[in-house]
């Protein structure tokens, strides 16, 4: 049994918050930098070379890469021999994104109640997740995410017969209708399987990914391959404004089902896929 | 075609602007999103006066992050407009000249854009720290209890937003598309 006083993932996510709304990781630095090599249009070439200085200016200068710094999503994986001391979990977790947002000029973008819609003035509280696994290490994921891109994601309860196709047909009917919308070139976070619910997550999930980073499942990682190469196709292109490159990546995520149902869920992500991960 | 306007944007230039002109703003503009527009269509409701007067103003669906020390403004990049489509035709119709937003609009909006001799910018939607070198000032005029969402007046240099919809009704969104589409 080890244990770990809640304070110390109180830090940890107020530094995360930052981090990730300031700098992107490695793998979507790289595939920012790929699309603005591969791109055909002139005017497209010129919003990626704009998104360059924008990354840059963000490091520098620490002006946060969007102004949507997002709703806090935070992914807690705590290991079965942890003892957790010193307070309340969900506690320790939203005084983190308080911090964070409040200390780190972040903007505060969540409202108390979604009908009568008043600010709480520090981003709290985030949405999070909790799964508990193996091992003596607690894995911090905060993923803040911007709502121009989450109110273009799209949930499809899909029929066994839809099969592959219906799926293909899920994915680029939520890209389309997200064209513009989503600050593209986007990342799609795809969930196939589960429950109603389940699929959601998973494709909420599948945008923690690395987008350099294919599944593990050999037709899934042909799907993936696949899907990507069809949206880059529709000419949506950066900032929806024409071009070929539409997309940076697309993960797709499975669970078994149930032998009734075929669920299908899409969570669009815009160019700025945020996250930041840390293992206590 | 590189253009270079100045704001408040006179009748003649929002009509001489074209769908995939690359335009540079320099003057004052006004920035208000979700709540400051149900609060001024409101007003318009009550028969109440609008905070600003929008006659040939521009306004950019932005809210911002908090300023840091040293800096008018922190990151400032435009949101979805579609949004503000409930709300923008009654603005345009009493003389606004410009949106910046991100995004397609309905076809009420289209309409009225058109109907008003009007334009619909787009600004490169998550650059928000690179736009934000391009504002000069910023001061809240009202609905200040919203926070982020009140009502700035901004002032801006050389501001870089492209034409989407010009008043002859022409959308870059659909006809850039068309051009790079394989499918």
């Amino acid at each position: 049994m080890r244990t770990i006083n809640v304070s110390e993932i109180t830090s940890n996510i107020r530094q995360m918050c930052i981090e990730a709304n300031h700098y992107l990781t490695k793998d979507m630095d790289a595939a920012m930098k790929n699309a603005l090599d591969t791109e055909k249009a002139p005017l497209g070439k010129q919003i990626l070379n704009q998104l360059q200085d924008n990354l840059k200016i963000a490091a520098e200068d620490m002006i946060p890469i969007c102004q949507d710094t997002g709703m806090a999503v935070i992914f807690m994986e705590i290991g079965q021999d942890v003892h957790l001391e010193g307070g309340v979990l969900q506690d320790a977790i939203n005084e983190g994104v308080r911090q964070g947002y409040v200390e780190g000029y972040l903007r505060k973008s969540v409202v108390k109640d979604p009908l009568i819609r008043e600010n709480t003035k520090d981003n709290t509280p985030a949405v999070i997740h909790y799964d508990i696994v193996p091992g003596d290490k607690v894995k911090i994921t905060v993923a803040p995410k911007g709502f121009g891109s989450e109110n273009m994601s799209r949930v499809f309860m899909l029929k066994p017969a839809d099969g592959i196709e219906g799926v293909k047909n899920a994915i680029l009917t939520a890209v389309k209708d997200a064209g513009p919308n989503a600050c593209p070139p986007m990342v799609v976070g795809v969930g196939v399987g589960g429950t109603f619910e389940k699929c959601a997550l998973m494709a909420k999930k599948a945008l923690t990914r690395n987008v350099d980073e294919r599944s593990q499942i050999p037709y899934v990682k042909e799907l993936e391959e696949e899907m990507l190469a069809t949206i880059n196709q529709l000419g949506i292109g950066p900032g929806g404004l024409g071009g070929t490159i539409t997309a940076l990546a697309v993960n797709i995520n499975t669970y078994p089902t149930h032998i009734a149902g075929l669920p299908v869920a899409i969570n669009i992500c815009c160019h700025v896929n945020r996250h930041a991960v840390r293992e206590l | 075609m590189d253009r270079h306007i100045t704001a408040p944007i006179s009748d003649e230039d929002a009509k001489s602007l074209q769908a995939g002109d690359y335009v540079y703003i320099t003057g004052t503009i006004y920035t208000a999103r979700d709540a400051a527009h149900k609060r001024m269509y409101e007003a318009l409701e009550n028969h109440q006066p609008l905070p600003m007067d929008v006659k040939n103003n521009i306004i950019y669906y932005m809210g911002p992050s908090p300023a840091r020390e040293g800096h008018p403004i922190g990151s400032a990049g435009p949101t979805t407009a579609s949004r503000m489509d409930k709300y923008a035709p009654a603005l345009l119709d009493l003389g606004l000249k410009g949106m910046i937003g991100k995004g397609k609009r309905s076809q009420e909006v289209q309409q009225a854009t058109v109907r008003n001799g009007a334009v619909y910018f787009a600004a490169i939607g998550g650059a928000g720290a690179l736009l934000s070198k391009s504002i000069t000032a910023a001061e809240v005029i009202a609905y200040d209890d919203l926070g982020t969402e009140a009502i700035r007046k901004l002032k801006v240099k050389d501001f870089p937003v492209i034409v989407v919809i010009d008043s002859k009704g022409n959308n870059l969104y659909e006809t850039a598309i068309q051009e790079y589409s394989e499918i």
